[in-house]
């Protein structure tokens, strides 16, 4: 945290937020990178709750509730109407991921390929956790949720997460990258670079949700850092559409990421989905080759 | 075998969904609405059916008329905001004439509005939303047991007059547990099936073409253009327009008595309050306690295509009290059929009309 310490707080306390929200420290983050010449486009969702029942807005900056698919196009109509009038404050959307992947995916295509000079920030949670822990297009392999019930017909989420990142990438977008509240230099630093990126960037930063994953609330910052280590989550930049920067692991178990949460807890009980469990970890592995992340050491590179 | 539970509104509306044999589920989730799609997600699979959520509400809508064209009973649900992105879907259900069931557990708008209180502010939009003229059908159950029971018919509905079928319950009611008896199963009339040598939108003597269901060998050609009666669009002809939107609109206005589906109580009655919903809750509880017969009762359970000639029960009624949870949206149908006073009380804000509200209405207006 040392080299976001002395940013200024346009995210205040006091908010609504579950104790151990990884999405409202994903927002004192923005904010502290950001700074006050912003404006922020808010779709409906968990963030957009919590923070905002007056009197106590958390919100320092001009904030706007779009609705839930719109938040692309709001930020569209304002930053084309700031340029038009020659000023200078930064459009930023912070988005959950249901807003993102599904009910919003037309708008943010349409801002995209039009390449609005905004930063689009999704906080990926994994689901829709305002309206009670649905499944979303973001939601990964097997996680149960209450319209991916796991069960006798079921394990849980049916398919893995949209990559969506690389269909954003594929727009043409200048800078696109992943992130995690449980690297706050890292994502700080990130939004930085996107915001002073000229088009549209997109930013999306893994924000574990205690209480729709199901682990100690405060366990979230561990949780963030499981999914980095096991390779289910990666950290990388994307610049012109060729990932730049991929953050380098000695990797885990998938099971010691899966285990700590209870929506994969069908995965070992009564008894242990060993295939199931191998598809995950092959996901991991697939991610590693992918991206490049494996901490090799001398003497496992010859 | 029924069985006696206790649930709650919305449950017990995905559960009149599966016993009238509901198969297929779209939908996305929001509040007030979401647990109709949890429960779904959790039965249907059971039953060999197909839980699908969505990524918006329009797509939810579009795969219900997709499955529908299968042969599929096929229903979404939703509430305020999903339910305004619905409406171009619902013009093209009605223009193909394509059997679904939308419900809409209403909530306080408009825009996000009260997402976890009460309103029936989407009557008229439910009947008008959609652009163009046409009849849907809708029905407002004001107890859990009517949301078990008209969900179920609301299907029937549907399949009966090839139209979009609306549940119309809110908040209050999709919460709200009680006792509720569910029937394993419930009388379910089918979708009636082309006839050979029919034209797949020929319709009968009641307006209603049979269904040329997909894959049944009648190479169905289905658009929302203005299309003739074998579905062939035909987009610019005045008479080819009008036959067909006259059509549309009849079939439904022209069931109007054989649909309808109301309770009148004290028909001698000076003081007629009309409700549809929950309101009607309040209207029970006045009534049990002023026991009076000169305050009459005229409670919709089906709000649209509107039974104006249900007001006729109350022949010596000298005014109309009509409490509802918008700014008055069925009075002025009620209004627009009678010859005394038709009083609006609109209450907004996601409560229900309290008794005593509605006693003092009945001493300032009586």
């Amino acid at each position: 945290m040392m080299q976001v310490e002395g940013k200024c707080e346009l995210f205040e306390a006091g908010h609504r937020a579950c104790a151990g929200c990884g999405p409202a420290l994903a927002a004192r983050l923005i904010l502290k990178a950001a700074g006050e010449n912003t404006i922020v486009v808010a779709s409906t969702g968990c963030m957009e709750v919590f923070s905002t029942p007056y009197p106590e807005t958390a919100w320092g900056v001009p904030w706007i509730h779009s609705l839930f698919e719109n938040a692309a196009a709001v930020a569209s109509g304002i930053e084309a109407a700031i340029k038009q009038q020659g000023r200078s404050e930064k459009v930023i959307c912070v988005c959950g991921d249901g807003a993102t992947f599904d009910i919003g995916m037309l708008c943010i295509s349409g801002a995209f390929e039009r390449n609005h000079d905004i930063t689009y920030i999704c906080y990926d949670n994994e689901a829709y956790m305002n309206t009670g822990i649905q499944r979303s297009g973001a939601t990964p392999l097997d996680a149960s949720t209450t319209t991916s019930p796991a069960g006798k017909c079921s394990l849980g989420n049916k398919r893995p997460k949209k990559d969506l990142p690389r269909i954003l990438a594929a727009h043409g977008a200048p800078y696109v990258a992943t992130a995690s509240i449980s690297y706050p230099a890292d994502f700080v630093k990130k939004v930085e670079r996107a915001i002073n990126t000229p088009g549209a960037c997109y930013i999306q930063v893994h924000a574990p949700c205690c209480t729709g994953w199901g682990f100690d609330p405060g366990q979230t910052i561990a949780i963030g850092k499981l999914a980095i280590e096991t390779g289910l989550w990666v950290n990388y930049e994307m610049v012109d559409g060729v990932v730049a920067k991929a953050k380098k692991v000695r990797r885990k178990p998938v099971e010691e990421y899966l285990k700590a949460q209870k929506r994969f807890q069908h995965l070992f009980k009564p008894t242990p989905k060993t295939e199931e469990i191998a598809k995950i970890q092959a996901m991991a592995d697939a991610n590693a080759t992918a991206y490049n992340i494996d901490i090799k050491l001398k003497q496992e590179r010859q | 075998m029924s069985r006696m539970e206790f649930m709650q509104g919305n449950t017990a509306c995905a559960e009149g969904a599966l016993a009238a044999g509901c198969t297929f589920f779209g939908g996305y989730p929001i509040t007030p609405s979401t647990e109709v799609a949890e429960h779904m997600a959790l039965k249907l699979p059971k039953r060999g059916g197909v839980f699908i959520q969505m990524e918006d509400e329009i797509a939810s809508i579009a795969a219900a008329i997709g499955a529908s064209w299968t042969g599929a009973r096929a229903m979404t649900a939703t509430s305020g905001p999903g339910f305004s992105l619905m409406m171009e879907n619902i013009g093209y259900a009605v223009m193909t004439e394509t059997p679904c069931v939308i419900v809409n557990i209403q909530r306080g708008g408009p825009s996000t509005g009260q997402p976890t209180r009460a309103a029936q502010g989407d009557m008229l939009q439910c009947r008008f939303g959609s652009h163009g003229d046409y009849g849907i059908i809708a029905v407002c159950p004001a107890s859990v047991q009517e949301m078990f029971d008209l969900t179920a018919e609301a299907f029937n509905l549907a399949d009966r007059y090839r139209v979009p079928a609306f549940v119309m319950s809110d908040e209050i009611v999709g919460h709200m547990r009680e006792r509720v008896m569910l029937a394993d199963t419930v009388e379910t009339t089918p979708r009636r099936p082309l006839s050979p040598g029919r034209l797949p939108f020929e319709p009968g003597e009641d307006g209603v073409p049979g269904f040329p269901e997909f894959g049944r060998g009648h190479a169905a050609h289905v658009t929302g253009l203005t299309h003739d009666e074998r579905g062939y669009p035909d987009a610019t002809d005045h008479a080819a327009h009008e036959k067909l939107v006259r059509r549309l609109y009849q079939k439904i206005e022209s069931a109007r008595r054989e649909i309808a589906d109301y309770e009148v109580t004290n028909p001698d009655a000076e003081v007629v309050f009309v409700t549809y919903g929950p309101p009607a809750r309040t209207v029970w509880q006045v009534m049990h306690d002023l026991s009076d017969p000169a305050i009459g009762h005229l409670r919709l359970r089906l709000v649209w295509p509107f039974p104006e000639f249900a007001l006729a029960a109350f022949p010596d009624a000298k005014v109309f009290l009509m409490p509802e949870l918008n700014m008055g949206q069925i009075s002025r149908e009620v209004e627009r059929h009678v010859d005394v006073p038709v009083v609006s009380l609109p209450k907004l804000g996601g409560e229900l009309h309290t008794p005593a509200e509605l006693k003092r209405a009945l001493e300032v207006h009586r």
